[in-house]
């Protein structure tokens, strides 16, 4: 049940917006800059930004405030927080589709039948394509957008534990995808960078 | 200790023939992304001036032979598969045969230690023959490294 506890430690809605805060920033981050970016005290911070490291939700190290923030106190360190890597899947009752998904996954690759897979894929893609509401349908499918240089990356995998079993298959598979949701509004490449997911976007100028 | 690793692929055709010449093209680039790669060692190279000279070797003809050192399993994994190998990896079809045996090996090596051709032909074979192991294994089947094998304390 301990996915069930770290899903539930979700419901408190300032703690959620302290999660998505901490996850949306893909870097450490210190209780003080947590509590101005989701509007609380630095006490209620502290209090939930604990909780959500006792249920595995985010990790905390140490790192010296002055690369957080300048000024007075920098160079003590200081507690800092950031999302745990740890997918957490509840569904009641039990399903397992990671395990299926695996299977199938090694059938396809077996086969020989990757261009079969990436089409279908790319039709899924299409299907969820929404002209001009690309990226808040890749937010939606927790793919975490950010964008940086004027490139739109992913910060997270929503396929990771299939695609570190079989990368060929689903990183082809998941560009399939992502060139169908973006449709004529970006245009998806493969940009594979450690930690995150394969696929980054170019934005077309029309949008 | 590092981590050494052999990886084989039957060409399609000779290595100067017009199918390949794309391949080729990308040896450079790829090997120089290889060269720089966080955790890359060393890697075995027919010639120190042409990067697109491929290892010259007597395991048959058409057989192309790569083989390199790293620090560790997160710095190949992360070469291989989380950079820009990744797009050709995922062309091996227009450049070589579909594989029907293991084409991939890998193993531990002393520090130092340059391992030559034979030497990874033969841990692949040992890989073909009797499966993963601590002397030949794969990123599915991997075995850590005898270093980080936890210690044991009496009592």
């Amino acid at each position: 049940m301990k996915d069930l506890d770290a899903v539930a430690a979700l419901h408190d809605p300032v703690r959620r917006a302290l999660y998505e805060f901490v996850a949306a920033s893909g870097r450490d981050v210190g209780r003080n800059e947590a509590a101005e970016g989701v509007g609380v005290s630095r006490t209620l911070a502290a209090f939930h930004l604990d909780k959500l490291a006792e249920v595995g939700l985010l990790e905390t190290g140490f790192a010296r405030l002055g690369e957080l923030r300048p000024g007075p106190g920098a160079g003590r360190p200081a507690k800092v927080y950031r999302r745990a890597r740890t997918s957490r899947s509840v569904t009641v009752p039990e399903r397992d589709y990671r395990e299926l998904a695996s299977l199938l996954a090694e059938v396809v690759h077996g086969l020989d039948a990757a261009d079969g897979a990436i089409a279908a894929a790319a039709r899924a893609g299409k299907r969820l394509h929404e002209p001009g509401g690309w990226l808040a349908t890749l937010r939606e499918r927790g793919y975490e957008p950010y964008e940086q240089d004027q490139v739109v990356r992913l910060r997270n995998c929503p396929f990771q534990q299939v695609a570190d079993e079989q990368p060929l298959l689903v990183c082809a598979m998941n560009l399939a995808l992502c060139q169908g949701v973006a449709g004529d509004d970006a245009t998806a490449e493969l940009d594979p960078k450690p930690g995150e997911c394969c696929v980054s976007f170019s934005k077309n100028n029309s949008h | 200790m590092h981590l050494a690793q052999l990886n084989v692929g039957h060409l399609l055709a000779p290595v100067e023939a017009p199918e390949l010449a794309e391949f080729v093209a990308l040896l450079e680039p790829i090997n120089a992304l290889a060269d720089v790669a966080p955790g890359f060692v060393w890697r075995l190279k027919e010639s120190e001036t042409d990067p697109t000279a491929t290892v010259q070797h007597d395991f048959g003809d058409d057989l192309l032979i790569n083989m390199s050192v790293w620090r560790t399993r997160d710095d190949l994994w992360n070469y291989v598969y989380r950079s820009r190998h990744l797009g050709v990896l995922q062309r091996r079809r227009e450049w070589f045969t579909k594989a029907v045996e293991v084409y991939s090996v890998m193993w531990w090596i002393p520090e130092g230690h340059l391992p030559t051709a034979a030497e990874g032909m033969a841990r692949l074979d040992l890989l073909r023959e009797k499966g993963a192991g601590p002397e030949a294994f794969t990123f599915k089947e991997f075995s850590e490294s005898p270093d980080t094998s936890p210690v044991t304390v009496d009592g």
